[in-house]
């Protein structure tokens, strides 16, 4: 016999207090962790305020300040152009949290259809879509990257839609496996028992218990993606000039003066490092506390 | 074994003819504008009779499917086309560059582990200490530190400092051994310094997963010496599962030495292709393309093979 209880409003556990809940056991169990999301929080903020934060524009060329070393006028020195340093890196951090959150949210979505979909379904269809993931990830990244952007050419579009397309395609395997364990679970029996149609089972039953290992595939796609794009700008294939890329910023004319300016060499290179570090112990730590069947190291 | 090699080999096939299709079609999306700009680099006048002819040599004439069917005939017969621009057969220019890509790697891969080994025992030995957290970090930071970062870095600042900068002229092995590996030297530490990180965490966690074995626990009791212990006993049976790592870094290696090419002046693969890139010739970006996927496959299916030669525990089915 079974007791249905309506849960009162009052014990209802709140959105707002699981997450502050949990955000208190970030800060206690994983401060190097939760280090890097401050980090990201920062670095997220640079990125959406960079036009009111920048004291000047990216592009704004001043012949009589070419080359200056950091001082409190101009905080990482200025380019061969004379543009200050500081302003393009915080433009550049746009540009990036663009490109990252976009891209690496499109590669979750795909991640999620591919892997849910195979997962559930799959017999026959689950092994044609694996082999074709197979063929997929034997393709270095890199390498894909620039022979699609060769191909459709660059800027930022295709870079987002490549790299979230590129990702999210090797990111299903995590998906698929997590969505196979959910599959054999009993409330999934019982409901495929009661009727409900393939869809609702997916969103209802499956999507919500896979959400742990897609949170954490975000959280470190977005890294990935942030030093991908700027490996395609140094190599002059990603967001074409004057757009202040980090990975632009190391290249191009910017190299040419590097041995005047050896400041150039680092703001851009510090930035990328401090970000992708900060997000790659916020990702480690988040699976850690979320999944930690995932854990990689004890 | 024999058996087992032979069903991975068939299993291969499908995965083969996956990764050919995307090859194809991933470069076969060409906005049409390599003829165009053939013709406008080569100085004819854009007349339609001309292009025509042009797309005819070329058999973008034809239909799609023909054209792949084409291209993949060729390809199992080891002709990847011939180069747009210079029209040598792609796959002599692809094998003239492979071994030196192929170098690069090959000395990154042994720098990595060099560095990843001892850290990653030490790491483990040392569970939870400073040294251990340090060590740690460490290795997530080499993670998020670009390789072309590192590169420039390598270029600019002891140039400046002690007026030393490294050698970017490359000069085959077989010619001058030692000039040719001091030139790969600088770029294969900082590609193996990136690769160390991977391997650093893997040797820690499989250490310390032996080290709580219970014949670890047998030869501690015999009155064995530290050494003989982590080394020989630990050690070894941890190892096993770093060399599937080999495997796993065949893309990482490949993809990294585009960029590290590109700064050193390494006239390989990644060279190649950014060439090719460069000029949209197309042929050798498919060539290219092709090639990486394939050795990448390869790679992987001989690091699953020799996994029984490092471990006698395990069987194939």
């Amino acid at each position: 016999m079974t007791l249905a209880l309506d849960t009162p409003a009052s014990v209802r556990p709140r959105r707002g207090s699981a997450f502050f809940k949990f955000m208190g056991r970030l800060f206690r169990e994983k401060p190097l962790g939760a280090a890097g999301a401050v980090i990201f929080i920062v670095f997220l903020l640079c990125g959406l305020f960079a036009d009111i934060l920048a004291p000047y524009g990216y592009n704004q060329i001043s012949p009589i300040n070419r080359l200056k070393p950091p001082s409190w006028q101009f905080l990482f020195g200025t380019d061969n152009l004379g543009r200050d340093v500081f302003s393009r890196c915080l433009y550049g951090a746009q540009l990036s949290v663009i490109i990252g959150f976009c891209a690496a949210g499109l590669a979750t979505l795909v991640s999620i259809v591919v892997g849910v979909v195979s997962g559930y379904i799959g017999g026959k269809f689950d092994m044609i879509v694996q082999r074709m993931v197979d063929a997929w990830m034997s393709f270095p990244d890199l390498i894909v990257l620039i022979v699609v952007v060769s191909v459709v050419g660059p800027g930022l579009l295709p870079i987002i839609v490549v790299l979230g397309l590129l990702l999210g395609v090797g990111g299903s395997r995590i998906i698929r496996g997590a969505t196979i364990s959910v599959r054999e679970n009993m409330y999934v029996n019982a409901s495929q028992s009661m009727g409900a149609s393939t869809p609702r089972i997916l969103l209802r039953h499956i999507l919500p218990n896979v959400m742990a290992p897609v949170i954490i595939l975000f959280t470190t796609r977005v890294g990935f993606v942030i030093l991908a794009e700027s490996g395609l700008s140094f190599l002059g294939l990603g967001v074409p000039p004057p757009a202040p890329t980090w990975g632009g910023m190391l290249s191009g004319s910017g190299r040419t003066y590097m041995l005047q300016g050896p400041w150039l060499a680092l703001a851009p290179g510090l930035c990328l490092t401090v970000v992708v570090y900060a997000t790659n112990v916020f990702g480690d730590a988040l699976r850690d506390l979320l999944d930690p069947r995932m854990r990689g190291s004890k | 074994m024999r058996a087992y090699a032979l069903r991975r080999l068939l299993a291969l096939i499908p995965t083969l003819i996956f990764a050919s299709l995307i090859v194809f079609f991933t470069v076969r999306m060409i906005p049409g504008d390599v003829i165009d700009m053939m013709m406008s680099q080569n100085d004819i006048s854009a007349g339609q009779k001309d292009r025509e002819q042009l797309e005819q040599a070329l058999g973008l004439d034809q239909p799609m499917y023909l054209q792949y069917f084409r291209w993949l005939g060729g390809a199992v017969r080891g002709d990847l086309g011939h180069s747009l621009w210079q029209n040598t057969p792609v796959l002599d220019q692809i094998l003239a560059r492979l071994p030196i890509t192929f170098e690069l790697g090959l000395m990154a891969i042994i720098i990595g582990l060099l560095i990843a080994v001892p850290i990653g025992v030490l790491s483990a030995l040392r569970q939870d200490t400073a040294g251990d957290y340090l060590m740690r970090s460490l290795s997530i930071l080499m993670l998020a530190v670009p390789s072309f970062w590192i590169g420039t870095m390598v270029m600019v600042f002891p140039s400046i400092w002690w007026g030393w900068s490294p050698s970017l002229v490359y000069v085959p092995f077989l010619q001058d051994p030692l000039g040719n590996l001091k030139h790969m030297l600088t770029p294969a530490l900082i590609l193996g310094m990136s690769l160390s990180a991977i391997t650093m965490r893997m040797t820690r966690t499989m250490m310390l997963e032996v080290l709580r074995q219970d014949y670890i626990r047998t030869a501690w009791a015999k009155g064995l010496d530290e050494r003989t212990v982590v080394i020989r006993h630990a050690l070894r049976n941890a190892l096993i599962p770093v060399v599937t790592l080999i495997g796993i870094q065949a893309p990482l290696v490949l993809g990294g030495a585009v960029i590290i090419e590109q700064i050193f002046v390494i006239p390989g693969m990644g060279l190649l292709l950014l060439d090719a890139v460069g000029q949209r010739d197309y042929p050798i970006i498919a060539g290219v393309f092709l090639v990486v996927g394939v050795a990448v496959m390869l790679i992987n299916l001989i690091v699953d093979l020799s996994y029984g030669l490092f471990d006698p525990k395990v069987r194939y089915r």
